[in-house]
């Protein structure tokens, strides 16, 4: 059953389904024919967990799937099967998250490829186990020790909770560096209808060896030993990795910038918000909209790397950004260096786990819009 | 003189997976032995293409720099999930642990007896010297009582620190564990007696049996301030009757 190239495949085929964002992230794992999973259970993500436990895809693609005994060990499984240059994923909530730092800082350490997902519950501490955004500054800004960045996808809807799992792959592989995908408790418990992509074959041990060179899987005589670590003693060649670092993200930075932009063109005002905050400003620009408010909704889908630049373009162009975030006001101040602070850029949020409805967005947009 | 130095007739080589690179080990340290003999069962056994080894933080943190073979460097503590992970993914893979006391006993408490009871196939060469040696000699979970270390200057005293951890015997009760024993490097028959003992272990993981546990009781010359020689014979003395070497459980 290893390596799934002679297995039963009953997902050959795209296949629509009604699904919770927290299930879509694990039927995505499965078919983008990810290696493992190591998870620790919590609120509000634990049907992740449980829906490859139903799946049991070890008995189809050979998909090892594990439940550690800590979010420390999951995360430090996780450490391990991507020196071995395999496709292993993680996900938790934000207490579970914070565990989960030192061991992102090694995978960041040692650029290795690994997909983090962070349903984010309210803090902080225990906090609560409704919906929040407010792990926004530990995902973007390096919530361990040391000069690394996270790649953070933020996804608005279910279809976009599976598209990012293979997505995240894809970037951590392409830039050998851990991805994230910080999404909210609204998404990880919503219900929508989302498109399966078909299944993708597990790669075998050759072609990982052939694609990830520097893969810990055992020395063939002749090659040098592939040596994972995050050590050096030295601090002049440590000064040498962390530039190379640097130098890796900015050219993250230049490359993979991705955002939403939705009746923006003729906007005089901004709202920009991620997650499930995009979600409810978008129906408060469609009401603006039909009470003639020019407002357009930009939707950051890189938290990092941030749409700094296009967001730039905009400081011109309206007169005033609102931010609307399921935090105390984090993102809005990438939104105030984003526009040089020459322009208003102000916030509205609720926290601790509430969701602000629509017209309490209405009235924050109203009253910049008319001040 | 240079007539007698011909392969013929060496009786003592350097196993073929130990490089040239000078180790940093103290002089009467054990780990330099310990490296020597999980060195020579991979070959023996013919796994140097197959094993990947995980290491630890403390005294141990470069054995990759002494072993030719490919290696992951664990958090403090957490080679046992690590090692989970590579050998669940890579089912044909030997994989070992290496830590110290530290690293085993204290920090990776947690990691160390689930992975040993959820019976993960792999080796963990515990080398037990009773100290922190890289960090400069603090006390350990497994440092004697009344023993002196950087951190409990005038001994170790049960009402602040508790009692030495015996953390291999805590092992053998769990599902999980196939080998459990505690061997020594101090002379030559522990050392064969130890190389067999390792060999097993590297068997039991290969035949996918469970866990296996070699404890190494080991010297710290320099975080316990004594002389090679002294180390040795104050281990024997001190150490031995604390953690008696031995098989403790074998139920391959």
């Amino acid at each position: 059953m290893r390596q799934g190239f002679t297995c039963l495949l009953n997902n050959s085929m795209a296949e629509i389904k009604l699904l919770k964002g927290n299930e879509a992230i694990a039927h995505a794992a499965i078919r983008y024919g990810a290696d493992g999973y190591f998870g620790y259970p919590i609120t509000p993500q634990s049907e992740i967990m449980e829906t490859l436990m139903d799946e049991q895809p070890w008995e189809t693609t050979g998909m090892v799937v594990l439940q550690a005994e800590s979010e420390v060990a999951a995360i430090n499984m996780v450490y391990g099967g991507a020196a071995c240059g395999k496709r292993v994923l993680t996900s938790s909530s934000s207490p579970g998250i914070s565990l989960k730092q030192e061991g992102i800082s090694y995978l960041a350490g040692t650029e290795l490829p690994a997909l983090i997902v962070n349903v984010m519950r309210g803090g902080p501490g225990l906090g609560t186990i409704q919906p929040s955004q407010a792990d926004y500054f530990q995902a973007v800004k390096g919530g361990g020790h040391g000069d690394y960045r996270v790649i953070t996808l933020a996804p608005a809807s279910v279809q976009e909770m599976a598209d990012y799992v293979a997505l995240g792959f894809d970037l951590a592989f392409k830039y050998r560096n851990p991805a994230m995908i910080l999404a909210d408790g609204v998404i990880g418990q919503l219900m929508e209808k989302v498109e399966l992509a078909p299944q993708k074959l597990r790669r075998t041990e050759a072609e990982i060896r052939k694609e990830c060179p520097w893969a810990a899987l055992g020395r063939p005589a002749g090659r040098q030993p592939n040596i994972h670590t995050s050590l050096e003693l030295d601090s002049t060649v440590w000064e040498q990795y962390n530039i190379r670092f640097q130098a890796k993200y900015k050219a993250i930075e230049a490359n993979e910038v991705r955002y939403e932009e939705l009746y923006c063109d003729d906007a005089g005002y901004l709202i920009v918000a991620f997650g499930a905050a995009a979600r409810i400003s978008q129906k408060v620009v469609e009401i603006a909209r039909k009470e003639g408010i020019k407002v357009g909704l930009f939707r950051p889908i890189t938290l990092w790397p941030y749409p700094s630049k296009r967001l730039n373009s905009y400081k011109n162009k309206v007169k005033s950004i609102l931010t609307v975030e399921l935090n105390a006001g984090q993102m809005v101040e990438d939104v105030k260096l984003a526009v040089d602070c020459q322009i208003p850029v102000t916030y509205f949020g609720r926290m601790g786990g509430i969701i602000p409805t629509p017209q309490e967005v209405y009235n924050a947009l109203k009253k910049i819009v008319n001040p | 003189m240079e007539t007698i130095i011909k392969p013929e007739n060496i009786v003592y080589g350097k196993p073929r997976l130990i490089n040239n690179n000078p180790m940093h080990y103290c002089p009467g340290c054990s780990h330099g032995v310990v490296h020597n003999l999980v060195a020579s069962v991979i070959d023996e056994m013919g796994l140097a293409e197959k094993t990947i080894g995980i290491a630890p933080v403390g005294c141990a943190v470069f054995a990759y720099k002494y072993l030719d073979i490919d290696w992951i460097e664990a958090a403090h503590g957490r080679a046992p999930a690590v090692a989970t992970a590579v050998k669940r993914l890579n089912p044909d893979k030997m994989v070992f642990t290496y830590q110290g006391d530290g690293d085993l006993a204290a920090i990776g408490t947690g990691e160390t007896i689930h992975a040993c009871n959820r019976g993960e196939n792999i080796v963990i060469v515990y080398v037990n010297n009773a100290i922190y040696g890289m960090t400069g000699g603090q006390m350990s979970p497994t440092t004697l009582v009344d023993m002196k270390t950087a951190t409990c200057p005038y001994g170790r005293n049960v009402a602040l620190n508790g009692y030495p951890l015996k953390i291999t015997e805590l092992l053998v009760p769990l599902e999980g564990t196939c080998l459990v024993a505690r061997e020594a490097v101090h002379n030559v028959a522990a050392i064969k007696k130890a190389k067999k003992m390792l060999r097993k272990a590297f068997e039991n993981a290969m035949a996918g049996k469970g866990t296996s546990i070699i404890e190494f009781v080991a010297t710290c010359s320099a975080g316990w301030k004594m002389s090679a020689g002294q180390a040795n014979n104050w281990m024997v003395e001190n150490l031995f009757p604390a953690y008696p070497l031995g098989v403790l459980k074998d139920r391959v």
